[in-house]
């Protein structure tokens, strides 16, 4: 049983490796992309719009009112790293349906990549928001002690929103493996419609973790 | 029972302990945090989605301490580095 999609290497280079992790999420990136590209071909502004734009128009102003009601000023700037970060652990989470499909989140290098990007976009928007000087204030926020606190916290939340992501998602998939050896007439259909339920939470998770971390840098207060 | 056998009935062992009682206490701690929160949609229906987006981020915190506990399982069973030292020294 492969533990994760990681291992089944198709070319391996010298510092690199294309295994079926990276080929999965090229294919949900195409999909994404490709989506997107044809519902935004002919955008309209009045009433009558196509069912597509329609959908994308309610996750996109959908994510916009969690921004605004977070108490952050100018919900743009964030908007399109946020909402790729939503769309992505969607599609990720919904492709289970396909059969002989494998979610690249189900990955530890993926979720640990996601997580990293939260990382380096905390400071970004914190910086480019409020200054240097300004977010660096923060971390000596109460008391001057509190700096190892609030650093080891930095990376803590990190490490926390990978992991969340990869156990639930990985856990989704490999407990309706175990339930087919068990009882394999009914059960795993129902174990995979409650794996898109948890999946489509997780990323919504995720998404209103990075927003929450990203409002404490640029307001300098917790939510 | 010599060394590598000691760690690996203790890692194996300890695997699944780490794991089950340390999902204990933040099952209860989201339990109460759900409760609180059902509570208050309760009595103010009008702010259910900031009741529901601090229970989100609450249950968050919550879970990273079971989080915590799924690390160190995963460690020792996948990445023990006793085992890898016992493996190297009795292959080796």
């Amino acid at each position: 049983m492969n533990l994760t999609s990681d291992a089944s290497v198709f070319w391996q280079g010298d510092f690199i490796n294309l295994n079926l992790t990276i080929v999965t999420t090229w294919v949900v990136i195409i999909a994404m992309v490709g989506l997107s590209w044809m519902v935004t071909r002919h955008l309209s502004t009045t009433v009558k719009t196509t069912r597509w734009q329609n959908a994308l128009e309610v996750v996109i102003l959908f994510i916009q009112t969690q921004i605004r009601e977070l108490g952050l000023p100018k919900p743009e700037r964030y908007l399109s790293f946020v909402v790729t970060l939503f769309i992505f652990n969607a599609f990720c989470a919904i492709g289970n349906i396909i059969p002989g499909y494998e979610s690249p989140t189900a990955s530890l290098s993926t979720t640990t990549a996601l997580a990293v990007c939260v990382f380096l976009a905390v400071p970004f928007f914190g910086i480019s928001e409020r200054g240097l000087g300004h977010y660096l204030k923060r971390y000596i926020e109460p008391n001057f002690l509190m700096l190892p606190v609030n650093v080891i916290t930095e990376f803590s939340r990190t490490l926390a929103l990978a992991f969340r992501l990869f156990g639930n998602m990985a856990s989704d998939s490999m407990i309706v493996g175990i339930i087919l050896l068990v009882a394999p007439l009914i059960f795993p259909i129902v174990l995979q419609v409650f794996g898109l339920l948890t999946g489509l939470v997780q990323a919504y998770i995720f998404t209103i973790l990075a927003l929450v971390y990203i409002a404490a840098a640029v307001s300098g207060r917790e939510g | 029972m010599d060394g590598v056998m000691v760690v690996a009935v203790i890692s194996i062992v300890m695997g699944g302990l780490t794991i089950a009682i340390g999902s204990i206490g933040p099952a209860l701690g989201q339990a109460k945090a759900i409760s609180t929160a059902l509570n208050a949609i309760a009595q103010q229906p009008d702010e259910a989605s900031t009741i529901t987006r601090t229970l989100f981020v609450g249950l968050a915190m919550i879970e990273s301490m079971a989080i915590y506990c799924f690390v160190v399982s995963m460690i020792l069973i996948f990445a023990n580095p006793f085992w890898k030292y016992f493996i190297s020294k009795t292959g080796g």
